[in-house]
């Protein structure tokens, strides 16, 4: 405990403004790179292993198509993102996917209103809206439990995981709505665009998938409202002193979640051009994994897009290439569940590392005598 | 101390030290205790007294030094440890169970149970009513504790370290919540434990009450402990003057004189204890604080400083009463509004309300005024850098950069930070709540540097303590609170520290001006 300086002093004033950022701030970068890093590892790992085992995994069409199944859960990963920066849970997605195919099934079979019995067709522009809408709103019923009524955000949105299913099935009354082409005559083709779609051969689903990522990642990165979802999450009370309008965030966040959430069952009926009120079953838990493993805390206040796509990127290619490797369902399942937990794992290793390194620099900043960083 | 007392020695510290991350809280502490007796700590918040029980007790373990238990070396691992030693320690904060009735708590943890499984419940209901009896509070022992008033809960607490039997009894501020009678039978009873040879070791921010019991008194100051001595050498000012110990002169920066318009006015303000609604927290306070001036309020814990100035910041709501900024009647503003307006507060919890632990220096400084670089709906990040620079440089925090890890800042750095958020607001009047708390005194010299700063600047300074050193300082003026009201304001270049000390109930004592302990 003597005074001599740590590493990090001298190199904070290895001055000359020629000199970017100094030695600290590439530590840090490093830091970052490799808790990002070990998913990413972990994926290129897999890449290899199920290349080695099966010639047609590394072919591009498989590629496409795999990729096309993460897109589906990378956009609800990316709501559901949202939601635990801010320190909470969305449980209600996969019911929602459901809920956003069955209004859209409905709308585009025709919405039969009786007291004038008429059968309204309503074009596909419109039927996409009322969908994203309507998953909207099971978000915006989600944040009111939270903020207003101070519900848990599990109980509230698991609460909701009932409601919106119940809603589908009882809309669609159980039966799927098929053949969701349109009709030339009435001019409601084209829903099948959506997710069956292809733009320069790459399916349009792909594409939604990086137009979300690219929009998500410039959020949380260059607006407030991204700072303030980190800073809620990170502590709710300081960001609540600090003028943050927290209740306002998180009702933003469930309601983002409601929106991709919608997104995805639309993608889905749209490439099955069909309906199914059961659709979505479960797929919360596959967006919270993709979240957890790209270095995301259940906590909140850490996390990031980049990680959530290559954590959706290695759930995906884990399910799909054990599949064409031929392993049987229950190892998948069984195997899966491992990958999650060994995440975790490794992301509490390195917080420890993190925080201890944390401690350290403040402990040798302190006995010095305090003087600005000569930069300039 | 002398050779003829060691024998009554029963526990010993050597050479204790205690470094939490940046801070180091106790430097070096060698500490006995001695049967029969009550030893009383002294010294101001952080002064390292708690640190020290922490680890006598084993809630903590030392980061080096040794323990020893009658003459024989000492390895605490947690408090069960302790308590099988026959070592108890009644906390300053309560750590009672309040889902849990009166008798499960005093039993939390050590059950009394037949053949080790089943719960002897009715020799445990005995022995609960008999300890009630003996702290002469005849509490039903199926009472829930979250149902008694917090002075009740304390005597539980109480009755819960003297179940155990200890040898070495702890006893960090148990009177906090106590009424007067109260503390006639506890000190009634430290009498009749010492009797039966119970070493007591005694913390209390009430010196007078604290000297009455006790037999030897040690103070400590910035975790040193720097004097001892027996009940017949000391007194009051004894007491205080060692506790103080440092010029005050370090502290104070030079102050204006002159102050402008009012910026900040209260009158009749009320606001109810929000752990208590039936209480009132303040009650019908009314001062000003003028553009350029530094306001203190100085009082101790359970005063309502905290709760003024949180409800000020538009963080809770006041009862009645009226609160001015520059002329504007505040209602029903949010803190986002507040702050807009020109109101700000350094909260006194850093770690729970100032800093968001999972962003960087730059993040955190920028937080309360990211609006201000919005260009469109995007953030203007490299004006907002720039700016944070200039903020970071401003109070002169110690870091590698803005994108540091804040948990990498010592205390002091943090706090800075923390004033830096504020300060880019561009307050007209900022409010800082225990800003000194848990920083060293190089930092805390800097820290009421920026305050005289920032007042000469032009802002209206309202800070809250409960250090004394500090209310006369660095202060144009010191509004003492008690109990939620004001009981008096100073001068504090006409004023003493027993004036204060006296003014706030802290000590009863008539003060002597010529004791040596004013300026």
């Amino acid at each position: 405990m003597t005074a001599t300086t740590t590493g990090a002093r001298p190199s904070t004033n290895g001055r000359g403004p020629g000199d970017k950022g100094g030695t600290a701030k590439r530590e840090i970068d490093y830091l970052g790179i490799l808790l990002e890093g070990r998913a990413f590892i972990a994926l290129i790992v897999l890449i290899i292993i199920f290349a080695l085992l099966s010639d047609s995994f590394l072919t591009f069409n498989n590629l496409l198509t795999m990729t096309k199944h993460v897109a589906y859960n990378a956009i609800l990963a990316i709501g559901m993102l949202f939601v635990i920066l801010k320190g909470g849970i969305d449980l209600s997605v996969g019911s929602t996917v459901g809920l956003s195919g069955v209004i859209a099934g409905v709308l585009l079979q025709g919405w039969q209103i009786d007291a004038f019995g008429v059968v309204i067709y309503p074009p596909v522009w419109v039927v996409v809206l009322c969908s994203l809408a309507v998953g909207t709103l099971v978000g915006y019923v989600n944040g009111l439990l939270v903020t207003k009524f101070s519900v848990a955000p599990f109980i509230a949105t698991l609460g909701m995981l009932y409601v919106a299913r119940g809603a589908a099935l009882l809309i669609s009354n159980g039966s799927t709505y098929p053949r969701l082409g349109g009709d030339p005559e009435l001019g409601n083709t084209g829903f099948g665009i959506i997710g069956g779609g292809r733009l320069f051969g790459i399916p349009t689903a792909i594409w939604i998938m990086v137009v979300f990522a690219l929009v998500a990642a410039f959020v949380l990165k260059n607006t407030p409202f991204g700072r303030w979802v980190y800073s809620t999450g990170g502590n709710e009370r300081a960001a609540e002193l600090s003028g943050v309008p927290v209740r306002r965030v998180k009702l933003r966040v469930y309601m983002i979640s409601g929106f991709c959430a919608a997104t995805t069952g639309l993608i889905i009926s749209s490439e099955l051009t069909s309906a199914a009120p059961q659709l979505g079953e479960s797929f919360e838990l596959n967006a919270i994994a993709a979240v957890v493993i790209g270095g995301a805390a259940l906590t909140g206040g850490r996390g990031n897009v980049r990680g959530v796509l290559i954590g959706a990127f290695v759930i995906g290619f884990l399910s799909d290439g054990l599949v064409i490797v031929g392993v049987s369902t229950f190892w998948q399942i069984a195997i899966k569940g491992a990958v999650i937990i060994l995440a975790v794992m490794l992301d509490q290793a390195q917080q420890r590392i993190k925080r201890s390194k944390n401690a350290a620099l403040a402990a040798s900043s302190h006995s010095e005598p305090t003087t600005t960083p000569s930069t300039s | 101390m002398t050779e003829a007392t060691t024998d009554d020695v029963v526990m010993r510290a050597i050479g204790i030290t205690k470094t939490y991350g940046a801070t180091r809280a106790l430097k070096g502490v060698d500490f006995s205790i001695r049967k029969g007796t009550v030893t009383v700590l002294f010294g101001e918040n952080g002064a390292g007294k708690s640190t020290l029980m922490k680890i006598l007790s084993g809630v903590e373990t030392p980061t080096s030094g040794t323990l020893e238990l009658d003459g024989e070396p000492l390895q605490l691992r947690n408090t069960v440890d302790a308590a099988d030693r026959g070592i108890a320690i009644i906390h300053q904060e309560l750590s009672l169970a309040p889902n849990l009735n009166v008798r499960d708590n005093i039993y939390m943890g050590r059950e009394r149970a037949r053949g080790g499984v089943l719960i002897d419940y009715s020799s445990e209901n005995a022995t609960t009513v008999r300890l009630m009896e003996r702290l002469e509070e005849r509490l039903d022992p199926k009472t829930l504790v979250g149902d008694l008033r917090l002075g009740q809960q304390q005597i539980v607490e109480i009755a819960r370290a003297l179940a155990g039997n200890a040898r070495v009894l702890i006893m960090d501020e148990p009177t906090s919540a106590l009424s007067g009678s109260e503390v006639e039978v506890l000190f009634k009873l430290i009498r009749e434990l010492t009797a039966e040879n119970v070493a007591i070791v005694y913390i209390s921010h009430h010196l007078e009450e604290a000297l009455e019991i006790a037999d030897h008194a040690v103070v400590f100051r910035d975790g040193d402990l720097v004097a001892i001595g027996d009940r017949n050498e000391i007194d009051l000012g004894w007491v205080i003057s060692n506790m103080v110990g440092r010029d005050v002169g370090d502290l104070s920066p030079d102050l204006l004189e002159e102050f402008g318009e009012p910026v900040l006015s209260l009158e009749n303000v009320v606001i109810a204890d929000p752990s208590n609604p039936a209480r009132l927290a303040i009650d019908e306070v009314s001062l000003e604080v003028r553009a350029g001036e530094i306001v203190c309020l100085y009082g101790l814990m359970g005063a309502g400083r905290t709760e003024l100035l949180e409800a000020l910041a538009g963080r809770t709501s006041i009862q009645s009463g009226t609160v001015r900024l520059k002329g504007r009647k505040l209602s029903k503003e949010s803190v986002a509004e507040r702050i807009a307006l020109g109101l700000a507060l350094v909260p006194e919890d850093r770690q729970r309300d100032g800093l968001v632990q999972t962003m960087s220096v730059g993040e955190n400084a920028s937080l309360a005024n990211l609006l201000a670089f919005v260009k469109g709906i995007v953030l203007n990040r490299r004006q907002e850098r720039t700016s944070i620079d200039k903020a970071v440089k401003d109070v002169r925090v110690k870091t590698s950069g803005p994108t540091a890890a804040i948990s990498s800042l010592s205390g002091g750095n943090q706090q800075k930070v923390v004033i830096s958020k504020i300060l880019m607001t561009e307050p007209d009047v900022i409010l800082l709540d225990e800003p000194s708390r848990g920083i060293d005194v190089g930092a805390k010299a800097e820290i009421f540097g920026l305050m005289a700063r920032e007042a000469k600047r032009g802002l209206g300074v309202l800070f809250a303590t409960s250090e004394v050193g500090e209310a006369l300082g660095v202060s144009n003026r010191v509004i003492v609170l008690s109990k939620g009201r004001i009981v008096g304001e100073f001068n504090p270049k006409h004023t003493d520290r027993e004036g204060l000390m006296v003014a706030s109930g802290e000590s009863t004592e008539a003060a002597e001006p010529e004791n040596g302990l004013g300026k």
